[in-house]
């Protein structure tokens, strides 16, 4: 079997094959246990569970480093970004590292690469590998040249005895180095940040990104271009309504359609929906255009089952006016009734519509079946959950898929759902043959796990000064957990710790509830996840409660958030905060870092310089997500004919301590146009049950003109542990969008997208 | 039987006459460096070069390519160093990456018709290339960098 220019490394074959025999290879697995319990305090609950994560990092006799990633690239720039970070600590010449991508392991420890954490959890592990190979290496420099170590230092690849100037090369005391023991962590000698030379230093460094000749060279390979040996093509007719079955297909003309070989029936899924295909009737040809019209020519009869009246219009007002209603409480603090009963009130109801995730490489798989095992090479944020997946979907243990990971064509929270991995896996099965599942622009737009719709109310109370007494904040959305369970009626306490149960102001009187609904298409986290319902509705209020007080925007985000403090979000009848899987100590809540990045936002943005109105305005948010504290300045301008034209935008962005910051400034200027775009025109509606959107006509994703045009990002310096950089940028920026809006027309839109809004 | 020279050598096809240029690329060729994003002319992830002019592969017949002069990313420069490559990689332009290289072969044709395109020259010209990752501001200032490198 062979695969183009996918080097991957296995357990099998990368101490055999791409290192020789005499490399030098540390695993971090074989670390003593000390130095685990170190990285499990760390890693949280992954580190503390029976696997760790095995972190490999060899040296080669020829002088060549290989840092495996065991995380996947989708555009953070992670696969760079982790290896620099052991580069780094090893002291190694970075012109010298290989990366080498791993396939799906329990033992690498958590592979899925979602909720912005590979380096809130990786950091320190990789640190520690690159450190201990630097003190191995450093060893057995002083054990040749019978020099006490202290006398030795290691710089470059290059270790050199001070006192008297001779130097070995990294590769020369790979094979010496890799007969000592492993250190014991208390023996590591971490470098300080003054030391650091690749960690914090990637501005426009071509090392900010590993793949970039490959990327604008075509060369790249993506899971759409891979391609295996004697491998055919499938594409799927699916239920056009979720839970739906197939009752009766024709395939004669299908299979008359020449390159057609046969056609294949997937099994509807058993409820619940998790991972598992939707089912339907897939057509295998020779090649992918032979697969395409070989499709559309099928004749299936589907038995639509009960979604089949579902209708986004309807379960708009019914969300709406669950909203109005008391619900389930998942904060309170104070008293907001007695609150409510003086002063002035201000009340407002926000609505998100279901989202796409519209990744630009559409799922894609190639998956093998061959003597009960299955090999498959995917775009997929989780590998493991391929396995996981793939095994159950075929009746077949765990270890007994192999799952390859190549570039992913965008992420963004739809591949780390591996429903399409199992669709290629049945068909090989059923055909004998390396399969690859081809999903079309309109498969990925119709039968995604949507981002939630939600329906938010909020209620505040005004003392005469305009300060805030009380707040109440209500949502109603249907849940991710109806993913494990269909009866599921509420979210859950990752839903509500984004943006919910976890507003950051200093209010004497707040309660944060959750409504119920019910899921009638499959719901999945996207890039941001709930904040982009909670923080758009909390701060677009914020902003009216400004506008209500007659008080600037930004001063009164700042007097909400008053003088700043650690947030002992327990203390207030939250219960279980979730903190995005952190503990509180390592990863407090801290509101002097939002007043912070809103304060700096103010300077860098020219806050309040310009009187708004007449088509122009700026509009402020600030939130705090993925452990990072962010604000967003937008600033627009409304023509005669309601067109909105973004010029300007700015992040503030404490996301601690940066490991890649020229990465990280991509990703908040990615985070402004996804923003732009899930406010401007994002809505994916329903009707008889079918999803009415199918490609980028209907499902508009922003062009060059309708992003802002230039965007600055301000990464603010901090010694703290490293926060989240992939999604944190798009919640404040939405609500500074529509705040900017209100500025510049005086309309406030108080449902998305704006392209449903009149705005003139 | 379709003769057609594709990045300076002479290919012929026989088969399906309405199949897009997009999959003769990437299925047969090997090509892949043109990707597949919407498969209607949406999104600009299959553009390459027709007698010099930028066209979506994905919408683009293999009958109305037949006796023409198609160029594709692997074909735009030899080593990868063409002065957008370049300045792809100056700015590190891509994000996710799977855009880029109908994005370089649109600007690629902008540039050969306008040498110094103003901001809303490129904006008309890139409007038909979605990046859903968001790389735009990296593109326009990529562009103008390989405008003036290319003056
Ligand atoms: S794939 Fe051709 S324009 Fe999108
Ligand atoms: S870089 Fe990912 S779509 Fe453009």
């Amino acid at each position: 079997m062979s695969i183009q220019n996918i080097d991957n490394a296995t357990r099998r074959n990368f101490i055999g094959g791409v290192f020789s025999a005499s490399a030098f290879v540390l695993a971090a697995d074989l670390l003593p246990e000390t130095l685990w319990a170190d990285t499990s305090e760390y890693l949280g609950k992954a580190a503390a569970s029976a696997l760790k994560p095995s972190l490999y990092l060899g040296l080669e006799p020829d002088g060549t480093v290989y840092i495996v990633t065991h995380r996947s690239e989708m555009g953070t720039g992670i696969r760079t970004t982790l290896p620099l970070v052991a580069a780094d600590e090893m002291e190694a010449d970075w012109s010298k590292v290989k990366i080498e991508q791993a396939i799906g392991d329990a033992r690498y420890g958590d592979q899925n690469t979602d909720g912005s954490k590979s380096i809130r959890g990786f950091f320190v592990p990789f640190r520690e590998a690159g450190a201990a190979a630097r003190l191995m290496l450093t060893r057995a420099a002083a054990a040749q040249w019978k020099v006490p170590e202290s006398e030795c230092s290691a710089v470059n690849h290059v270790v050199t005895h001070t006192p008297s100037g001779k130097k070995l090369g990294y590769g020369e005391l790979a094979v010496a180095a890799g007969k000592l023991p492993v250190p014991k962590a208390s023996e590591l000698k971490l470098k300080t940040r003054s030391e650091w030379r690749y960690i914090g230093h990637t501005a426009k460094d071509p090392k900010a990104i590993a793949d970039l000749k490959d990327i604008t060279s075509g060369k790249a390979v993506f899971g759409m271009d891979a391609k295996v040996d004697g491998m055919v093509y499938a594409s799927i007719e699916r239920p056009p309504v979720m839970g739906g079955k197939v009752q009766t297909f024709d395939d004669k003309e299908a299979l008359k359609v020449k390159g057609v070989s046969q056609t294949v029936s997937i099994p509807p899924f058993t409820p619940p929906y998790t991972f598992q295909p939707l089912g339907g009737v897939a057509v295998v040809a020779n090649s992918t255009w032979a697969a395409f019209q070989g499709r559309k020519k099928l004749k299936v009869e589907w038995n639509n089952g009960e979604n089949a009246s579902h209708d986004s219009e309807h379960y708009k007002a019914e969300l709406m006016e669950t909203a109005k209603k008391p619900g389930k409480v998942v904060r309170n603090l104070g008293d907001v009734d007695a609150a409510f009963s003086k002063g002035k009130i201000v009340e407002a109801s926000y609505y998100v519509p279901l989202l796409a995730h519209a990744t630009m490489e559409p799922p894609v798989a190639i998956a093998s079946f061959k003597n009960g095992k299955v090999e498959a090479w995917v775009p997929t944020q989780n590998p493991q959950a391929v396995q996981d997946t793939v095994a159950k979907a075929l009746g077949i243990k765990v270890e007994d898929v192999t799952c390859h990971v190549t570039l992913l064509g965008g992420g963004f929270g739809r591949k780390s759902k591996p429903d399409y991995v199992a669709e290629a896996a049945l068909i090989s099965k059923s055909v004998g043959k390396p399969v690859k599942v081809v999903w079309t622009r309109e498969d990925d737009i119709k039968f995604d796990y949507y981002h939630a719709v939600a329906g938010m109310y909020h209620k505040a109370s005004l003392d005469e000064k305009g300060k805030v007494t009380g707040w109440l904040h209500r949502s109603v959305f249907p849940s991710i957990s109806s993913m494990n369970d269909e009866k599921s009626m509420y979210g859950f306490n990752v839903e509500y710790g984004m943006g919910l149960n976890d507003m950051p102001f200093d209010i004497p009187n707040q309660r944060a509830e959750n409504g119920p609904a019910k899921a009638h298409v499959r719901i999945g986290w996207l890039r941001s996840v709930a904040n982009i319902y909670h923080v758009f509705s909390g701060l677009s209020f914020a902003d009216e409660l400004a506008h209500a007080a007659g008080r600037d925007s930004l001063e009164y985000q700042l007097e909400l958030l008053g003088a700043g403090k650690i947030l002992n979000l327990g203390a207030q009848g939250v219960g279980e905060y979730w903190n995005y899987g952190e503990s509180l100590d390592r990863y407090p809540f801290d509101t002097r870092r939002l007043r912070k990045v809103l304060e700096i936002a103010g300077e860098k943005s020219g806050w309040g310089k310009r009187k708004p109105g007449n088509g122009w305005g700026m509009g402020v948010a600030v939130a705090r997500s993925f452990t990072s504290y962010v604000a967003s300045v937008v600033e627009v301008e409304v023509d005669k004919t309601g067109k909105i034209r973004i010029p300007k935008s700015y992040f503030v962005v404490d996301a601690g301590t940066v490991v890649n910051p020229e990465r990280a400034v991509s990703q908040f200027e990615g985070a402004g146009v996804m923003g732009a775009g899930i406010a401007l025109t994002g809505e994916i509606s329903l009707a008889d049950g079918r999803v009415q959107q199918g490609n980028f006509n209907n499902y508009q994703v922003p062009r060059m003109h309708q992003a802002p045009i230039q965007t600055d990002v301000h990464i603010v310096e901090s010694n703290e542990l490293p926060g989240g950089i992939g999604e944190p940028g798009v919640p404040p920026f939405i609500p500074a969008f529509a705040n900017a809006v209100f500025a510049a027309t005086g309309k406030r839109v108080r449902e998305l997208p704006f392209s449903k809004a009149k705005l003139v | 039987m379709i003769k057609l020279k594709v990045n300076g050598r002479e290919r012929s096809f026989d088969g399906d006459p309405d199949m897009p240029l997009l999959w003769y690329l990437r299925d047969e060729l090997s090509m892949t460096g043109t990707k597949f994003g919407c498969g209607v002319g949406q999104c600009g992830a299959c553009t390459v070069h027709r007698n010099g002019d930028a066209i979506r592969s994905c919408s683009t017949a293999m009958k109305d390519v037949a006796g023409k002069t198609i160029v594709t990313i692997e074909g735009l420069s030899p080593n990868g160093d063409h002065p957008l490559q370049k300045a792809w990689a100056q700015g590190n332009v891509p994000q996710c990456g799977y855009c880029q290289t109908g994005q370089i072969m649109q600007a690629a044709v902008l540039l050969k018709k306008i040498k110094k395109p103003s901001d809303k020259e490129i904006e008309d010209g890139m409007a038909g290339n979605i990046c859903r990752c968001g790389t735009y501001q990296r593109i326009r200032a990529a562009i103008k960098t390989a405008a003036k490198e290319m003056a």
